[in-house]
This record gives structure tokens, sequence and C-alpha cells, in this order.
């Protein structure tokens, strides 16, 4: 379950960890430079499939050559998107060329709901049509074509139902997929009572739709006996594992669960992958064919939830200075139909809603509103963004308050000694470095000279205004849900010395295969070419968790660590018994492709493939397993406090923008991007995340709108209407650094931090910027009103409201 | 089904295909080549990019397409270069080298695409040397989307791959196949798939008459998505893309007015010298309307005879008072631009017609064009409204005022009532303040939006009236910026 649970006071590896490893002391990574001045981890190697990206050779699922035979599923999709099912006549369907099955619910032999978490998603629908987009029927045909051809000759009847699409609506009828969470604090009515000033202010977050340039897509073959082989684009495959299972009434090990790569994720295939892989199982069970089934887009983006939409509202006292007194902050989450992972997403937000400032005295309330549109889920930053967007919002609008530039507000505000303790009651460590990191930035952007030729080009520029912001970043590492921070990998060596590295995490683009093959060549002391990661498959490492909340690296590359390390210190206890000489067991390395024993004159060096074989002759195993689980976490949903996370990461980012008040109009200038990663497993890799984190974060503020009409029906369903960012939103100047000389306080691996959500928020400097342009019209005296994404249309519509119209 | 012949990667290829069959389905499906990805078969993502190599003096010219959207059979005596191509001999292309060394792909399901598009810029560049500018690069991966890196390290590749030094492969040169395909019989009843490739417009015209309800067939940019969206059967299909008609441009004087000839099957592409010539907020709007894949692509005629109210060009040129040619076995027919466009995706093409080519009277003395597209993303979209300016000042007045919008009613349209009341209006500010508050109220009489996905009717409303202030402000305060870089440029 993903539900915050208390700590397990008898994990006894947690307990273990808190002698030694908790704190960090650990080696770093940018200390592994090996005696010939190679590098593993820390270095900035090229992803391991970067060639076989460029020629065209890396296979996703539709590339995978298919058994003759192989049937094509297309899915009947829901056209309403409230109702009842009073009719669903697949005759036509059935006889349509070509076609070989046609299945319902009713053909389902197992579970029929494949809720991931709670329980809420049928995987067709029996009566109740609770979004449009969702699956009635599916056909197996011997071509794509004719499966989608014969899909429209089904004759559908709906008792249509009115829509509920308004979350805040819902929220006031109590119509939620769970119940409401509420964190607290300190006495906030008091705050609020004795406040020198109030502040108050809500904010629509539009929703995001992943636009991963790989749909949703599976290949399933059935096996010999009652099982299948599942290869899918997939951030779960465990549980999609367990799903498939379950439909099929099998149990877990009859069904294999592969993942090479996928053509992007960002959460949309943590729970979303599964669906498609369950009705391809079924079909590939009942014909004992194997079946391909890949949604084209814009089935992709009706059929699949997307960022939570949010309405969120604040009230907060400040004090003359504008520091932040205390009050409250209520974020809602249009969850869709059903709860997916909607529980652990609106806590996030809840846990975000402080982003890096501390609320004082605070009450922190989340629901988790029903509507009829597909059940949204998980994307980097997994409600995070959503719930910061309130507090930077707040903190525009404080500085409008109280005449001071926004910058100056936010750090007055950040944590600090005596405000150190979050809303939720988790302490924030390294307060220093988000100070030094947003001082270093705010010098090294020359933002002050800035805001000064900004605050000059638009006393002069009636029409063209320029904006300028500074937002920080401070993202929560951990699943919330406590069991997910755990990690297998699985090493083995060959005799000749090669290597073959598996574990539980999965590779979206993100670089995850290319850092853990570092982390194994280091632990080895061995050049990258030795190790190898093939696909992760359920029946290498078995239980894992998605590779989400950023912790691909931090959890499997602890894994892989411990498996190499494992494995080194047994070859380490041979080779010193082995050895007639007698080699030092104290001591003992591992560098340069050689096992390096004593010192100086006394120095022995053994080649790696010797020692492999001979290990081998010698019956040593050549194979292990590693395993982590992340200490110290625990949150305690019952009070709302606890220390969900095992450390935070930080980051800031400057925009610089121009506005065209008149067509709303904009353009990105100049970003400066400074983000923390403690110390960097592979910079190249980081700096990559950081880069695509913020375009993606921009975008999801800005171009890409997500578009119901009134019936709740997706118009915004391709890439011809919905406008993700391209090559020219590329700001002309983008200066981006990762923070030197800070690595993480805890014992993460090799004391770097997470890097895949984090960046996605520094994506809020340029909808504060927008905002900060927009204020220019009133001199900074009103805090313009600007609801997401800011498209011209809004932007236009904001600034309309207060310029002084020419005509 | 007909057999086409063309290279593949430099190797003859021969294939049977129907007539609905795209490049992308003829490489992943009929040649198993699945270097070559679907996105989002719409054309609108890039991710299927393949160049396309056309022999002009004795060397061949590669441009970008789209393969989701291009008919296979116009493949016929080309050359199709795919990514699986430019690596064949086991050394990496620069464009390939360059992305690896910057780091340019996460995922790496968009980078075939990316790939291609960056090959395609590398041999124009060999071709025609020219300064790598900003506007030069965002044309080229404009039409590429990256869900993953931002595309910093792109623009990196893009940037450093020229270091590579490089030879032209000979294969790139290879002989084509003679460009005639098939005779295929054409089915007047409308059973029989075929594809039709006509090279006079007599037996375009002829073809028409005998198949009235085939579908004519250009770039395919907007047709192909009626298979890829729709899957509507489209197998009687003619291709208007070799009628050597369709293709010249003619300067010539047409009505006591000099002006262009402008064959229906002229690309954007190749409209893109002449209009930045003689029209350079039309050649700046073109930059603006689609991705290069597109324009290599799409025609004026297509665009026109799609009749889309949110199409990009028929505003312009309405204002500019295009006129439009309809031919058919029994002759041509000349109509101005605004009488062809009847109501919502109808016209006045008759069922034996097409559109053969559009006559542009060239500017006059004095008049000025100003052309503004508003779309939520500045590249690669479609318009939420589109605003076109034609105007003459004489003596500090405006005349012959002509003003178009696309996305403001069911056809793109003019606006008379706000035309007339900025008619004669003297540009000295505080007379011509009136006359543009006019001409604001007067665009409520003109226009009466509705509410979609691109924009709602209030903003499409507001819109169009802050673009009258706009030109108020342009013309009245010409020293002030009243446009942003991004957009004026």
């Amino acid at each position: 379950m993903r539900t915050l649970t208390k700590l397990d006071s008898d994990s006894s590896r947690a307990r273990r960890e808190l002698h030694d490893h908790i704190q960090g002391s650990g080696p770093l990574a940018r200390h592994t430079v090996d005696s010939n001045g190679k590098r593993q981890a820390g270095s900035a190697s090229y992803h391991e499939s970067a060639e076989k990206h460029v020629t065209g050779k890396a296979a996703y699922i539709d590339d995978l050559s298919l058994p003759a035979g192989t049937l094509h599923v297309a899915l009947g999709l829901s056209p309403v998107a409230h109702g009842n099912l009073t009719k669903l006549d697949l005759s036509k369907v059935k006889a349509a060329p070509g076609v070989v099955d046609v299945i319902t619910f009713h053909e389902v032999p197992g579970h029929t709901d494949i809720g991931p978490v709670f329980p809420g998603d049928p995987i067709f629908v029996d009566q109740e049509i609770s979004y449009a987009g969702q699956c009635l029927f599916a056909v197996a045909a011997t071509s794509l074509l004719a499966a989608r051809r014969a899909v429209k000759l089904a004759i559908i009847s709906i008792d249509e139902q009115p829509a509920s699409l308004d979350p805040v609506a819902a929220t006031e009828r109590e119509e939620f997929v769970r119940p409401t969470h509420v964190q607290t604090r300190g006495d906030w009515q008091q705050a609020l009572d004795q406040a020198e000033q109030i502040v108050e202010g809500e904010l629509f977050v539009g929703g995001q739709e992943h636009f991963y340039l790989e749909g949703q897509a599976c290949v399933v073959h059935p096996t010999e006996d009652e099982g299948v082989v599942v290869h899918t684009s997939n951030q779960h495959p465990s549980e999609t594992q367990k799903l498939v299972a379950e439909v099929l009434d099998i149990p877990f090990h009859a069904v294999t669960v592969e993942v090479r790569r996928m053509g992007g994720g960002f959460g949309g295939k943590e729970t979303q992958a599964s669906p498609w892989t369950c009705i391809a199982a079924i079909i590939a069970r009942r014909t004992g064919k194997s079946i391909s089934l890949r949604l084209p887009r814009s089935e992709d983006m009706r059929a699949t939830g997307k960022r939570h939409p949010f309405h969120n509202r604040y009230r907060l006292a400040i004090d003359a200075e504008g520091i932040i007194q205390g009050g409250e902050i209520t974020v809602i989450g249009d969850c869709g139909y059903s709860p997916d992972l909607s529980d652990a997403i609106v806590d996030r937000a809840m846990f975000h809603a402080d982003n890096a400032y501390s609320l004082g005295d605070a009450q922190v309330v989340g629901h988790r509103a029903k509507t009829h549109t597909a059940s949204n889920t998980a994307f980097r930053g997994f409600g995070g963004p959503q719930g910061m967007m309130i507090i930077e919002a707040a903190m525009d609008d404080i500085a409008r308050q109280i005449g001071e530039d926004p910058l100056t507000v936010r750090k007055r505000n950040f944590y600090r000694d005596g405000r150190e303790v979050t809303h939720y009651g988790q302490q924030v460590d390294q307060r220093q470095l988000l100070h030094t990191l947003v001082e270093t930035l705010e010098s090294d952007s020359d933002y002050w000279a800035r805001r000064k030729a900004v605050s000059d080009f638009n006393a002069t520029s009636p029409v063209i205004k320029k904006g300028l912001a500074l937002t920080p970043v401070k993202f929560g590492i951990s699943f919330t849900a406590q069991h997910l921070n755990q990690a297998g990998a699985l090493l083995h060596v060959y005799t000749d010395g090669s290597v073959m590295i598996n574990h539980g995490g999965t590779e979206m683009g993100q670089g995850l295969h290319t850092k853990i093959c570092q982390v194994v060549a280091r632990e080895l002391g061995l050049d990258l070419e030795k190790v190898r990661i093939t696909a992760t498959r359920t029946d290498k490492v078995p239980n894992t968790s998605p590779t989400a909340a950023s912790s691909g690296a931090d959890l499997n590359g602890m894994a892989a660590r411990d498996a190499a390390s494992k494995l080194r210190e047994r070859l380490f206890d041979f080779a010193a018994e082995h050895y007639s000489e007698g080699l030092d067991r104290e001591g003992m390395r591992l560098e340069g492709g050689m096992l390096v024993a004593g010192f100086g004159e006394s120095e022995r060096r053994i080649p790696w493939g010797e020692l492999v074989q001979t290990a081998y002759l010698n019956r040593i195993s050549l194979s292990e397993k590693g395993f982590y689980a992340t200490p110290l976490i625990h949150y305690d949903r019952s009070v709302g406090q606890g220390r969900p996370f095992y450390y935070y990461a930080f980051g800031a980012a400057v925009a610089e923008v121009s506005v065209d008040t008149l067509s709303g109009e904009y353009q990105v200038d100049r970003v400066d991007i400074l983000h923390d990663v403690g110390d960097s497993l592979n910079p190249a890799i980081d700096i990559g995340q950081v880069e695509g984190g913020f375009i993606q974060g921009m975008g999801w503020l800005t171009s890409e709108e997500l578009k119901w009409n009134d019936k709740g029906v997706l118009v915004s369903d391709g890439p011809a209407t919905y406008k993700i960012p391209t090559f020219g939103d590329l700001p002309p100047i983008f200066n981006v650094a990762l923070m030197e000389g800070h690595p993480n306080s805890m014992a993460s691996l090799y004391r770097s931090k997470a890097v895949g959500e984090p960046p996605f928020m520094l994506g809020i400097c340029v909808w504060s910027a927008l905002r900060d342009a927009l204020s220019s019209l009133t001199d900074y005296a009103i805090s313009p009103h600007l609801d997401t994404p800011a498209t011209p249309e809004r932007v236009m519509l904001a600034a309309n409201a207060i310029r002084k119209k020419v005509l | 089904m007909a057999t086409i012949a063309f290279l593949l990667n430099g190797a003859s290829q021969r294939c049977d295909v129907s007539p609905d069959t795209s490049i992308l389905t003829l490489l992943r499906e009929h040649l198993a080549q699945t270097g070559t990805k679907e996105g989002c078969a719409s054309g609108d993502c890039g991710a299927c990019t393949v160049a396309i190599g056309e022999s002009t003096a004795g060397t061949q010219r590669f441009t970008s397409a789209n393969a989701c959207i291009t008919p296979a059979h116009q493949l016929q005596g080309r050359h199709l270069v795919t990514v699986e191509g430019l690596s064949e001999k086991g050394s990496l292309h620069p464009a390939q080298k360059a992305m690896i060394e910057s780091h340019g792909s996460q995922c790496g399901f968009c980078t075939p695409g990316i790939v291609m598009s960056l090959f395609t810029l590398h041999s124009d560049l060999t071709q025609r040397p020219s300064p790598l500018s900003p506007e030069r690069l965002e044309a080229a991966l404009g039409g590429n989307l990256c869900r993953c890196t931002g595309y910093r390290p792109i623009r990196d590749a893009a940037l450093r791959m020229n270091d590579t030094p490089y030879e032209r492969p000979q294969w790139f040169d290879a002989a084509l196949p003679a460009s005639e395909s098939d005779t295929q019989t054409v089915d007047s009843a409308g059973t029989v798939p075929f594809f039709a490739q006509p090279v006079s417009l007599e037996e375009l015209t002829q073809l028409r008459q005998e198949a009235p309800q085939a579908r004519l067939v250009a770039g395919g940019t907007d047709l192909w998505l009626e298979i890829t969206q729709r899957l509507a059967p489209l197998d009687q299909l003619i291709d208007v893309s070799r009628v050597a008609e369709l293709l010249t441009v003619e300067k010539a004087i047409h009505a006591d007015q000099t002006g262009w000839w402008i064959g229906a099957g002229v690309t954007y592409t190749q409209l893109e010298p002449l209009f930045e010539k003689h029209f350079p907020a039309f050649a700046h709007l073109l930059h603006r309307l689609g991705s290069q894949q597109i324009r290599n692509r799409g025609t004026l005629g297509g665009n026109i005879a799609n009749a889309s109210p949110i199409g990009d060009t028929p505003p312009v040129l309405l204002a500019l008072g295009a006129q439009v040619v309809l031919a058919s076995v029994n002759g041509d027919r000349c109509l101005a631009l605004e009488d062809f466009f009847l109501d919502y995706k109808k016209t006045a093409l008759a069922a034996d017609e097409v559109v053969s080519r559009i006559f542009i009277p060239q500017p006059t003395e004095g008049s000025q064009l100003r052309v503004w597209k508003l779309s939520k993303r500045r590249e690669d979209d479609i318009s939420a409204l589109l605003g076109a300016f034609s105007y003459r000042i004489v003596q500090g007045s405006l005349r012959d005022v002509r003003i178009a919008f696309g996305g403001m009613a069911a056809t793109p349209k003019r606006a008379r009532a706000a035309e007339a009341a900025l008619e004669r209006c003297t540009i000295s500010a505080a007379a011509s303040a009136e006359a543009f508050r006019a001409a604001q109220e007067a665009l409520d009489h003109d226009f009466q939006p509705m509410s979609d996905v691109r924009g709602s009717q209030h903003y499409r409303q507001q819109a169009a009236k802050n673009l009258i202030e706009r030109l108020y402000l342009s013309l009245s305060a010409p020293d002030h910026e009243v446009m942003l870089h991004a957009y004026a440029h």
C-alpha cells in the first residue's frame, strides 16, 4: 500500500544502518578516480544506449520482431464521460475482416479490478462508465488497422448522465476518491487571529499530459504452461506481473515481465502501463497467440491519466517584513474517477506546500476530489509541483503587499535556524546549503543589476514588459510509502571477467542503467565496458518498487553496490586464502582491472580475469545479490507528523521574460540554474535531467493546456492541439550548473542526490517572471492573478484586466 | 496495388504498395526497418522524420519529411534516406557523432527523427554554406519534439556536427530510377483502388472529370490525417505533385495588375525566396507555418482548397487581394479568393475542377503588409487567430485597407466593417484613435468567433481588437517596440 505508515521499529536493517550509515561519512562520487586516472561513478559517461539511439538500433516495444500469427489489439473506448452502459452489441465487430477475438468485462478470468493500490479501476466497464476514454472492449485481429476498423462497428448504447468535472464543486459535495488528510503544527488559528497583516489568494494549477514519445505499448507471448511473458514499456514491472497474474488467476511465478527501455515515462507508465498488458495477456491466453497492443496517440491521451490539476487556496499571517507567522493552505487535487496513486500524490502536494519556506504555525489540508475524467496519476514531481505553486504565488503576493522585491521576501522566509521544522514535523537539514545556493545564483546571475535594468526598460516600454524571478526548490526524497523504499540487484561475473548487473529499476531515458554500471565498475575497479545491463526482468530481481520518486539510482544503485561489495569481499577472502605467497587481506583493493594487495614493495597485483577464473576453478560463487532499504524514514499519518524524507534536494532558477501585453505572447530571454545533486554520479546525465526537467516544468506552466469539452471529452488529444515545448522554446541564454562542494549530508549513494524530479519545479520561475512582468503594468502595486498554464490567452486576458488602453 | 521503384539508402528497391500506404508503414511493416519511429501519426512530432532526395544537376538534394503522412507512392524515382542508412558502413554520420558527444539523447525515441533533421541540415549546409543562425536552426529542428532533453544538447549537436570532417558518400548520389510510375486504370465507378500521378494539367483535369470521387493529394500533410486518425478508406487518389503547370512561379500581368502566378502545387519551402523578397511579413509567417517537414511537402494550393478557417495563408492572400484559378476540362475560371470560400470547409470548387494557380498582385508604392499569428506555441502550432492587414499610406492617411482574419469565422474572412472604419483615416494620433476605436468595435459586427481547443470566444474577440491596437501603435508610435523580437523577426 502506498499509504503512509509508521517506522517499522522491527526493521533490523534500518537499525543496523542507523549505527554507521545514516549520517554521511561514506565515499564521494567525485573520489572515484582510479590509479589510471579513469573514472567510473562520478564521470560524465555517455548514455549506455547512446549509439543505439542515434543509429535507430535501440529497440522499443513496437520494434520487436513478432512471431508468425501475432494478433494486434485495438480498444473500444467510451465516448461519454458518465453513464450506464445499456447495450454493447459486438456482433459486427466479431464478423469484421481479420478479427480473431473480442473480449469484454465478462471474458476476464480472474480479478476484474486492477486498481494499483486501492480498488476502483475496472479492467473493462461492466455497467457504470466513469470517464470518456474508459475501456469497454478489446478486439484482436490480424493487423492493427483491421482491429481499429472493427472497433468502429460496435453498437454502443449508453444512458448518459451529467459528468462531474469541477473538483471544487466535488469537494463541496464531499465526493472524494480518498479521505481528506490534514497536517497541523502549532496554533495556526491564533496566528491568523493575531496577524499584523493577512495575505490570501487562490490559484488553479493545470494538469499535464506526459507525452512520452513512445506511447503505451506491450507485446505478450503465451508460455508453454499457464503463463505469459510480457514485454512492456513500463516503470513498474513487478506491479504489472501481479496484476496480469491476478486477472488471469494464475500464480505470480507464471508471469515474467521484461522492460529493456522506455521511450519516455515521466510517471505515465508507473500504474498506467498495466491495463494494456492485462488485456493483451487475457487474449494471449485465450488465443494461444502472441499479442501486440499499442495505443495510438489520441487513444493514449484519452485513456490514460495525467498530472493532477489542482485548485489551491492560502490564507497566511505575515509580519511587517513579510515573514509568514502561520495560516492555512488548502489543496484540492482533481483525481479523476478512481484513487490510483492520488492519496500519495495529494500528500506530496501537502508536503511541498511550504517549498523552501517555514510556514510557522500552519495547517495544510489536502482533498482528493473525484471527477469524471481519466484517473490522474504520477507525473514527475508527483503532486509536489502543484503544492509548491501555491506558496510561490503567496511569495509574490506578499512582496506586492509590502512593497518589497519578491526575492527579498523569499529569502526572509527560508528555513533557517530557529525556523527549521516543517508543518509535518521534519527538521530541514542542510539549511545553509539552501542559503548558499540561492546567494550564489543571485550573484552569478547578476540578479540585482538585472532587476534594475528590467525596471528601467519597463518604465519606457509601454507594450513590451520584462519580468524577472528567482524561485527555489526544496524537494523531499523518498517514497512516502515506506515499504517502497527498498531495492534489489543481481550481479553475475562470468569466467571471462565480463560482468552483468540487473536491478529492479527501469530505464526510461534518465540514464539509470548508465549510473548503475558506473557504480558496479567502481566497486569492482573495472572499466565501464566490462559491465553490462540487459533488461529489467521480474525473474531476475523480484518484488521491485516502481522506478519513480527520483529514487532509481538512490535505491538500485545502493543495491548494486551492496551486491558488488559483497562479491568483492568474497573474492578478497578467497585470494587471501588461496594464493600461496600469502596476500595481505587488509588493504586489499580492486582497481584498474586488478586485484591489488599490499603496498609499496610488497604490493602484489592479480589481473581481474585471472582472479575470476581461479575463483571459478576453486568453486567460489561469482554471483551475488544485493539489497537496500532506506533507513530512518517514518510518518505517522494519524497525526500528520514524521520524517517522510531521507533528505531534501535543493535548487534555484532565475528567469527573465519579455511579455507582449497586447497579444499575451511572451518569450523567455534568459534562464540561470544552480542545482544541488550532492556529489554527482554523472554530471552529464545530471545536467541533462536538470535541463530537461526545467523545460518540462516550463511547458507545464506555459503552453501545455489540457482541454475538455463541457461533456468531459478531452479535446486536446494529440500534439496538434497539446503543445509541449519545442526547439524554439529553449531560452537563448541558458546557464545551468550543478552546485559543487556540498555532498549529501546523509549516507546516500556516494553522497549523491536524486535528480529526476526536483529540477522540474525550477520551471516555476518562468511563471513567476510572467507575473512580475504583468505586475509592472501597475507599477508593482498589484499581484496579478494568473492561473496555469499561462498561455498567451491567459496572459493577454490578465494584462487586459489591468493595463491602460491606448484606444 | 502498384509497384514503385526508388532508392532506399542507396540501394534499389521495388515495392508493391496500396494507395493509402505511408512511407512509415512501408518502412516499418513492409520492409521491417524499425529505426524510424511513430510518435503521433499526425505529422506533429517528427519522430518519423526521413530525408527524401531529388536530383538537381547531378547531385541530390535532401529534404526532410514526416514519413507518417507522406504517401509511399511519392517515392517513385526518388531517394529515401533513413536513420539506418547513415551509419550503414559502420562509421557514424557527423550528426550521429555529435548527438552522442553532446549527450543529445535520453530516452532515444525521438532521436532517429532528430538525427534525420540534423542530416538534412548538414547536407544543406554542405551544399549551400551559410551561417548557422538561430532562425535556421529553429527552422531545421522546430518540427522534432523531444520530451526529455529540453533541446540544449541537441542545439549543441547541431552546432558542433560541422566540426567533424566528412566526405559525402557516393551512395548519396546513386542513380535514381525513372520517375514515371505504372499507369493505373482509373475507375470512375469508385470501387477499384488507384493512385494516379498525372504530369500535365490536361491529364489532371481529364482524370478529375473521370473520377470526381477520387481525392487529390499534393503534400498529404492534411489529407493523410484522414487515414491515420479517422481510419478512412482513402484508396482512390490523384497525386497532383508532379503536374508541371502546378509547380511554376511566374511573374505576369493579370487584369491590369502586375503580380505572380503561383502554381497550386508549389510548396511553402519553394515560396520562401519570393516572399522574402516581396512580402517579408508573409515570409515570416511561413517560418511559423507547421514545421520544416510540413513546409517541404505542404502547398499553397492545398492550404486554399482545404478551406480550413484556421489555415495560415488564406487570410494573408485575402488581404493581398489574391485570385484563384479553377481548372477543368472545360477551361479555367478565375475568382477573387474571397468568393472561393463559401462556408465551413465549403468552396466554389466544382466536382470536376482543381485549384490550379493563385495570382498575388505585386505590392504597389507605399503599400504595407502586417501579418500577426497568435498561437499557444510560437513554432509548429495552428493559429488561434491570425490577422492580416494590407494598406497603403498616401499623404498621411490609410488607403485600400484590406483586413482579413483566420480563426474568427467559419471561413478565412475579410473584416469589411473594420476596413471601412479605417479607410482614409489619418495617421496623426488624435484623429486616428477615433477611427481605430471604431474599427475595434466594427470587429464585433464582422465576426462572432467560437470557443474551441485553441482559444475561447472572448479571447479571440479581445485579441483581434488588440491587434487593431497594435496596428495603431505601430503606425502612430513607430519608435516604440510593439512586438517581441522572437515574433517580429
